[in-house]
């Protein structure tokens, strides 16, 4: 090996090597290169891929062809069931690849010493942040995307044909995206070891499924179980999602019969805050019996 | 932006400059009242038994922790505080990674490459690391030697003036420690200056120019392996056969004793039954240093082998 400056060909931008001083690479790109490694960890790691990234998929094709011909509602008004169930599937999909994709993955990574390594390097803390943000996104969107094209190609759900709609989907995608990967960084901290993270994580999620509407019609659960749900942010995810996928008149299997976009919006930012305090607070780089 | 001078003009003063170090965790004081300096350019080893301190001042070094008092300077910089442009000229392989297994060895070469202003070309790294047949291994797959390998290729790729490297060849077998050996000498002829922990006395002994030993948090010995506890330390044991018994003698004279056991024991053939000079191996003053129960001592108790067998002295070179 040489000690002479040469940079490699290998690696681009960002680097550039004068007599008085030399650059740091920059903070954005090497979040790219983040989301790079990330996105091939992910996709490498079969567990990743089939209960994080598959799961609302497998779910929509199982639940959609069983109940097939079914509809969910009253005798007064109903939709065909895999209308529900879609918005369901977009919240649960949204969660997974947010919350508990980044929940487990930085406990593992905690403990098996990725985050020490990193933090040995000149690599900011920013940066590892826009990795796992760049996972999360382009998890999310792929996911959502196949999942849409899933329920109306092979289940014939219809897509809103108006622009509100679909401005009320971005929203809710978005701050939902945000909340769950803000509440997964926050709750990575959790787990005791790498090894427990998938056995905490996964519970807390199909919990929240169950309670908050997702298999089940929401107006079918119990007041009391509805009111717990209505604590957490699946809910009103899934109930934001309906407002766009099913028909305007459906509000009132809501409770309040209405959409409540208001406190949709309002909850998902409060987890968002609370998310982003307590992360802020507890987030460490090294496991607990590291100093 | 995050601009630093280059090496060129900030080499001068030492690598790591440490006074008075302290640290305490509860009720242990783990380092108490530490002094080290670790010159440019050279290879400087820690030993020590575990819990004497070692991995906690290592860890201060590298800006892992805080410490409670004392003075420390590492390539001009205090760790606690310093930012990343002092971070890139520094090179951490840490001990037991299992980290990030799913992706292969070119991939986390480059990517560790660009966190850096002037990295090495990591093909080259690969191949210096001896990894090129596992290049597009992945983590996951490769042996304890392999992935050490792996860690000393990601902690050098950034060009680092100084590397530490915390028990690189725990687990290796000999030939992989040989060729590890050679690496770390390479890079030493490129100018890096290295802090090494080990528990391997024959892996300090072969690498380090200076060798610190740690007991209690505190220096209890520093200097060139083969200088290491002075003179009195080294002082030989002349081993022979008296009346079928076993006899030691430790002696700063073992050429005067063994013409005068010669002329008293050497039997026809003029050869005196079980002769052996031995000097205490690096590991012997180490034991000694630390407290443990004296090798020398115990060894002058045992019975002697008939047939010659390597002395201590070459098995420590």
């Amino acid at each position: 090996m040489s000690t002479t400056a040469g940079a490699s060909p290998t690696t681009g931008a960002g680097r550039t090597p004068t007599s008085g001083a030399v650059r740091l690479p920059g903070t954005l790109r090497l979040g790219l290169d983040r989301t790079g490694v990330e996105l091939r960890a992910f996709f490498r790691e079969r567990d990743a891929v089939i209960f994080i990234f598959t799961y609302p998929l497998i779910m929509m094709a199982i639940f959609a062809t069983v109940f097939a011909g079914q509809d969910q509602g009253t005798a007064d008004a109903s939709v065909p069931f895999a209308q529900y169930f879609l918005p369901g599937m977009i919240a649960t999909g949204v969660m997974l690849t947010s919350f508990q994709s980044l929940a487990i993955s930085i406990a593992v990574e905690r403990d098996d010493g990725t985050l020490k390594r990193l933090r040995a390097t000149p690599l900011p803390a920013s940066s590892y942040f826009y990795g796992k943000i760049g996972l999360v996104l382009i998890t999310t969107v792929v996911q959502i995307s196949l999942l849409l094209v899933l329920a109306t190609t092979a289940y014939d759900v219809p897509m809103p044909d108006d622009a509100a709609a679909w401005g009320t989907f971005a929203w809710v995608f978005v701050l939902g995206t945000a909340t769950g990967a803000v509440c997964g960084v926050a709750f990575s901290s959790v787990p005791r070891s790498g090894k427990s993270a998938t056995a905490v994580v996964t519970p807390v999620v199909l919990v929240l499924q169950f309670i908050s509407g997702v298999f089940f019609a929401f107006f079918a659960l119990p007041s009391w179980m509805q009111t717990i749900a209505s604590l957490f942010p699946l809910k009103w995810m899934a109930q934001g999602m309906r407002s766009v996928f099913l028909p305007d008149e459906a509000k009132v299997f809501e409770v309040g019969e209405s959409w409540q976009h208001g406190a949709t919006a309002a909850v998902l930012v409060a987890w968002l805050v609370v998310g982003l305090v307590v992360g802020v607070r507890v987030f460490r780089w090294r496991r607990r019996d590291d100093g | 932006m995050d601009i630093t001078t280059p090496p060129a003009s900030a080499a001068h003063g030492p690598a790591i400059q440490v006074s008075g170090l302290r640290k305490r965790y509860g009720t242990k004081q783990a380092v108490d009242g530490l002094d080290l300096q670790v010159e440019r350019g050279e290879i400087f080893a820690v030993l020590g038994p575990n819990g004497a301190g070692k991995t906690t001042t290592v860890e201060i070094l590298e800006g892992f922790r805080n410490r409670d008092a004392g003075e420390v300077s590492v390539l001009g910089a205090d760790p606690a505080t310093a930012g990343r442009a002092w971070r890139s000229r520094i090179g951490v392989v840490l001990q037991d990674s299992r980290d990030q297994a799913e992706l292969t060895v070119a991939e986390m070469v480059k990517h560790f490459a660009t966190f850096y202003p002037r990295p090495r070309d990591p093909d080259e790294v690969i191949d210096a690391t001896g990894l090129r047949e596992k290049a597009s291994t992945r983590a996951r797959q490769l042996s304890g030697g392999q992935r050490r390998r792996l860690d000393v290729a990601l902690g050098i790729v950034g060009r680092p003036e100084l590397l530490f490297l915390d028990e690189p060849t725990t687990g290796f077998d000999p030939q992989a420690r040989r060729s590890f050996w050679e690496l770390v000498e390479s890079l030493r002829h490129d100018g890096t200056t290295i802090l090494l922990t080990t528990h391997y006395l024959d892996e300090a002994a072969h690498l380090a120019d200076r060798v610190a030993v740690v007991r209690d948090g505190t220096l209890a010995a520093l200097g060139a392996p083969d200088a290491l506890g002075g003179p009195d330390a080294r002082r030989p044991v002349v081993h022979w056969v008296e009346d079928g018994e076993p006899r030691a003698e430790r002696t700063a004279r073992p050429t005067a004793l063994v013409t005068s056991l010669a002329a008293r024991l050497a039997g026809p053939d003029g050869e005196l039954p079980g002769l052996r000079v031995v000097r205490p191996s690096l590991e012997e003053v180490y034991l000694d240093l630390i407290g443990a129960a004296s090798p020398v001592d115990a060894r002058a108790e045992e019975p002697a082998p008939a047939a010659a067998r390597p002395t201590h002295e070459e098995i420590a070179r």
